[in-house]
């Protein structure tokens, strides 16, 4: 509303200025319903004779699950099913291995071990909410208490409780290593060039995303064999296809009716409340309601994990900064989830908005006894951000330098080479600070208010620099005892100048069914054929001539290649036309499989959109 | 659920099980999230319970009085800061006197405000008592709280205030109230008492005597400020630890003490 | 579980229910009642979705015993507005963006319809401190606070 200003006069020459809807003000299309309170979240589909599932949890954060006696709590008014792990048809799963990222190392219910207070080890189905409420407190479990870590560089040391099974090093693996590398340049040869080096630790806690509508579903028998679903997911087909592999049914025997949210804020993604409302209806034959209250939404709920983030610098005494190293500890809680992929995307975002010629990275996905982490608003983005601003501010004190001028310095410029070997373009972090300096009354030099996004690239900018690689820490070395540090590792191999990355590759649809379903609707891969690249991404699917995948294997154990990574941050190896001189002395190995990832919706008929390429 | 309509058949129903209903704010949590708690509900409609009666020597107030309804009453002004220090508009609506009572860190704002006005208890039965023993003892009580009673304070003689991070409706980090008789411009009586310092509100007996005789001044409190918490248990919980409690509660009471009447 | 009858109006219309004994009013509105406008977010009496009016003010339904309301007048956003319609606060709603996922609008009109009808010239201090019990976590409380000034007819009111 009134509180947005557009500024036009910024790039206005490259933008049409005739949009009929953006930047205007419009009504929403759901707001009606909304202020007569006839908008219907899923808890607001009434059914006859809904039973109420709840969960008995841990009260311990690291527990071995000795016994559990529920005899007394069968026999209590209104109970109609104990549902234990074994019920569970397919208790074991990853939220990623939709798309192939990671292993499976996760249950429903958990059957041996809990490793974060409030895992669920039971659940109980009654006839009123209270019912369910007064039968598990009913429930003895006999507890064996483990030691725990709460701590992700505590959980690292070699000694550290062993938090989630499949990942005994207490990380994710992103084979071979146990941590994403990054590495442009040589920061050892930056440090020992610079006037100063400027070191800092920061972190951010676990944030709770606190939605006012708690996380929950309804599930009932419908026509056909099949379970509807009701749903407040953030993520619909998500949280269909995991239904369908922890319940181990086919997907067309679920029918999820979402995307009426009461807030999500990406805590609403982790599919956790639908299969246990589906297992519940299955197992009852009636509707079955499984919903949070506020004390499991804030205890259970995976927040946006905590981080840790070591950032140094090698700085000019002129505020140039010439290397910038960074060690990141992401904390996943007791399972992976979204944490993962948090590891990549925050790698990929580094070293910030700003062209520095010399930058390492180690980012760790850490396992501890807290709660799972998983996605919130720009995850894996926002607390390095944080940490690159307070530092970039210590910079400047650091050489006497204006913070502004520091960051109008150091800013990237179009056609600047990213530490991740990809053009910056688009660029407008020179823009945005001389016109929130202006906001602030900050003063500013006449040639930094002269400076644009669009011009100061230049050859040095535009290079791949030779990079110093090492092999330190491959998966398992730490807990070992091998490895004792967690940064980066001087170098002890070079890669020659102009080397570019590799691409992803595509990954198989895990559920032949959801293929099907991917296909039907028309989200496929398309033949390499041309080379725009196209937003949205989308369900991917193998090409028809491919063979199908068998289905799943019960816990499939072999790692994901090195350099998969969600689709989401995938990008298309074919780039739009650049409007910089390529400087591209080896050409990028080609993709490895026969048919690559691709981003984009295509159906006949409609429009991709077209992202990322301000020029035309 | 029992529904007991007046005074006189109190005393069978509220049994060691019953659990007396106020306005439910506490109470419908335990029931909702702990039904196997409270097996039986009692509610009490005799009207005596939401009177409030103010006479020249003392003010009664039936213990199902609403903090809305104390806010509302203009001869009741010097306890409105303390009863809108509760929750929202909707928990006033519904939270009462006789629930505050019985509230358990860090609520009880309202119940630190009667402390500092030593209050008197008034049981179903007729038996009184001090509303130190009272808070002292609550946890073992059963039986029903029919009003509560205090002499009315000095004109200016009250002070209230509420340290809480989200403003308005914040819980407690802390709240203060003090009941000051001053003789010309020496405090000859003082009342301090605090709320979420401890497991029921707390009175801060050395620094009452330390103010006995001085004037309201930064020379005057100096004394008190440093023994503010003497006597005080100030707890850990996720709005602030014990440590930070005792480091500003004497901040916070002189500013409570410094301000203009 | 034993049952006991419970009446009230509920936006006008006489309403008779059989109740568990200890059931909240959010639930029996809900799914006694059928209307679907009171919301869940809590029942600890924390966020204020399910804010509905009785005798005209404030309460949270998950923290009234249900059988309280007897002889009592109940009122919900789902019956503010009776036809094609919309109340001025409702409007003042829609056009200011004060609602995003709409989970908490309906809490959030009861507790402003609960100051308007007593205070129809509310100073932006009074209108916070009315919403105070009612948390939401998208839109942003300033559209909210702007949109009921608005509805008392002081747009832009300080
Ligand atoms: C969102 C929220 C915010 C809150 N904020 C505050 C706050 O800022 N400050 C604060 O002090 N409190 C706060 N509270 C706590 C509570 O609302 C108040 O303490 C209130 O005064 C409790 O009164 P009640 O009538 O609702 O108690 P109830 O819930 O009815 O009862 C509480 C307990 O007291 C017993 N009891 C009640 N009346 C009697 C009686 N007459 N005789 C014997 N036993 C009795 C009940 O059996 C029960 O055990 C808040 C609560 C909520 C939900
Ligand atoms: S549901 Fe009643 S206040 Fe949150
Ligand atoms: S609009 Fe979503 S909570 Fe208020």
């Amino acid at each position: 509303m009134s509180s947005i200003e557009f500024r036009k006069d910024l790039f206005a020459d490259e933008r049409d200025d005739n949009l009929n809807e953006i930047g205007k003000p419009k009504l929403r299309q759901d707001i009606e319903g909304h202020v007569r309170g006839r908008t219907a979240y899923y808890d607001d589909h009434l059914f006859d004779g809904l039973l109420h599932m709840r969960c008995v949890r841990s009260p311990h954060h690291h527990a071995r699950v000795r016994s559990i006696d529920s005899a007394g709590a069968e026999r209590m008014a209104g109970v109609r099913r104990v549902v234990r792990a074994s019920d569970v048809p397919h208790n074991i799963n990853t939220l990623l291995s939709l798309i192939g990222f990671g292993r499976d190392d996760e249950q429903l219910i958990a059957d041996r071990k809990v490793a974060y207070k409030g895992e669920p080890v039971l659940a109980i189905i009654a006839e009123t909410e209270a019912q369910a409420r007064a039968a598990c407190a009913a429930v003895r479990v006999d507890w064996e208490v483990l030691p725990h870590v709460l701590d992700v560089e505590e959980a690292l040391t070699p000694g550290a409780p062993v938090v989630n099974e499949e990942y005994p090093n207490n990380c994710f693996d992103y084979a071979p290593y146990d941590h994403v590398k990054l590495r442009f340049g040589d920061v050892e040869a930056g440090f020992a060039q610079a006037d100063r080096i400027v070191e800092a630790t920061y972190e951010m806690s676990p944030i709770e995303q606190a939605p006012i509508e708690t996380c929950g579903a309804i599930a009932a028998p419908e026509t056909s064999g099949r379970y509807v679903c009701h749903t407040g997911t953030q993520a619909l087909f998500f949280s269909l296809g995991t239904t369908a592999k922890l319940l181990d049914m086919p997907s067309s025997k679920l029918h999820f009716i979402g995307g009426t949210v009461g807030g999500g804020f990406g805590g609403k993604v982790d599919s956790l409340t639908e299969p246990m409302a589906v297992l519940g209806a299955v197992l009852t034959g009636k509707p079955v309601k499984f919903q949070w209250d506020r004390e499991e939404e804030m205890q259970v709920g995976a927040p946006r994990g905590a981080e840790r983030w070591i950032i140094k610098d090698g700085v000019m005494a002129d505020g140039r900064i010439v290397a910038r190293q960074f060690t990141g500890f992401f904390d996943a809680g007791a399972y992976t989830r979204l944490s993962s992929y948090a590891g990549t995307k925050g790698t990929g975002h580094l070293p910030g908005p700003y062209s520095i010629p010399n930058v390492a990275s180690n980012v760790f996905c850490v396992y501890t006894n807290r709660t799972p982490a998983t996605a919130m608003r720009g995850f894996g983005i926002t607390g390095v951000d944080f940490a690159i601003e307070c530092h970039m501010d210590r910079v400047a004190e650091a050489v006497g330098a204006d913070p502004i001028h520091l960051r109008i310095l150091n800013a990237y410029r179009d056609g600047d080479m990213k530490a991740h070997r990809r053009r910056a373009k688009n660029c407008a972090l020179v823009e945005c600070c001389q016109v929130a300096a202006g906001k602030a009354g900050w003063r500013v030099s006449p040639e930094d208010m002269a400076a644009s996004s669009k011009t100061g690239t230049t050859a040095d900018r535009q290079a791949i620099p030779e990079t110093a690689l090492d092999e330190d820490g491959r998966i398992g070395d730490r807990k070992a005892g091998r490895m004792p540090s967690a940064r980066p590792a001087k170098g002890t191999k070079r890669l020659p100048a102009g080397t570019h990355g590799r691409d992803h590759k595509a990954v198989p649809v895990q559920r032949p069914d959801m293929q099907q379903l991917a296909e039907r609707v028309g989200h496929r891969v398309a033949p390499e054929r041309d080379a725009a690249p196209a937003a949205s991404p989308t369900v991917p699917a193998r090409a028809p001539d491919t063979p199908t995948p068998a289905t799943a294997p019960s816990r499939p154990t072999a790692a994901p290649p090195a350099t998969s990574s969600p689709p989401a941050e995938a990008r298309p190896a074919a780039a739009p036309p650049q409007p910089m001189p390529q400087l591209q002395p080896a050409q990028p190995k080609p993709y490895e499989p026969d048919t690559p990832f691709r981003q984009g919706v295509r159906r006949p008929g409609v429009s991709r959109f077209l992202s990322g390429s301000r020029r035309r | 659920m029992t529904t007991v309509r007046t005074l006189a058949t109190v005393a069978e129903a509220v049994s060691e099980r019953g659990h007396v209903l106020g306005g439910g704010t506490l109470l419908m949590r335990e029931v909702n999230y702990r039904p196997e708690t409270v097996t039986e509900i009692l509610r009490i409609t005799d009207a005596s319970l939401k009177e409030i009666r103010i006479e020249m020597s003392r003010i009664t107030l039936g213990a199902g009085v609403t903090m809305a309804a104390v806010a509302a009453r203009a001869e009741l002004a010097a306890l409105a800061p303390s009863a809108r220090s509760v929750g929202g508009p909707a928990i006033r609506n519904m939270a009462t006197v006789g629930g505050n009572l019985f509230a358990p860190h860090p609520y009880g704002d309202f119940a630190a405000a009667l402390l500092a006005l030593d209050a008197r208890v008034h049981w179903a039965g007729g038996r009184e008592e001090e509303i130190e023993s009272f808070l002292a003892g609550r946890d073992r009580a059963s039986g029903l709280v029919t009003a509560v009673s205090f002499v009315p304070p000095a004109r200016g003689g009250f002070r209230f205030r509420k340290v809480s991070r989200t403003k308005p409706k914040g819980v407690s980090l802390m709240s203060i109230a003090a009941n000051l008789t001053l003789s010309g411009s020496r405090v000859e009586r003082a009342r301090i008492a605090f709320g979420a310092m401890g497991p029921t509100p707390l009175r801060a007996k050395a620094a009452e005597t330390a103010l006995e005789g001085k004037t309201l001044d930064e020379a005057g409190i100096a004394r008190a400020l440093t023994v503010a918490t003497d006597g005080l248990a100030p707890p850990d919980d996720a709005l602030a630890s014990s440590w930070y409690r005792d480091r500003v509660a004497p901040v916070h009471l002189s500013r409570l003490l410094l301000e203009r009447s | 579980m034993a049952q006991t009858p419970v009446r009230f109006t509920l936006n006008g219309r006489e309403t008779g229910l059989f109740v568990e004994e200890a059931a909240n009013l959010l639930d029996v509105l809900r799914r006694g009642a059928g209307d679907i406008s009171p919301k869940y977010g809590c029942g600890q009496g924390t966020c204020g979705a399910c804010t509905v009016l009785i005798d005209g003010a404030p309460h949270l339904g998950c923290l009234t015993l249900a059988a309280t309301v007897e002889g009592r007048e109940v009122r919900t956003t789902g019956g503010m507005a009776d036809g094609p319609g919309l109340t001025a606060l409702q409007t003042a709603f829609m056009e200011g963006f004060a609602a995003q996922c709409g989970f908490c609008t309906p809490g959030m009109l009861m507790a402003a319809k609960a100051l308007l009808d007593r205070n129809p010239q509310p100073t932006r201090d009074e209108v916070i401190e009315a919403i105070s019990g009612n948390l939401c976590r998208c839109t942003g409380y300033e559209p909210i606070v702007d949109a009921i000034l608005a509805a008392s007819g002081q747009r832009g009111a300080a």
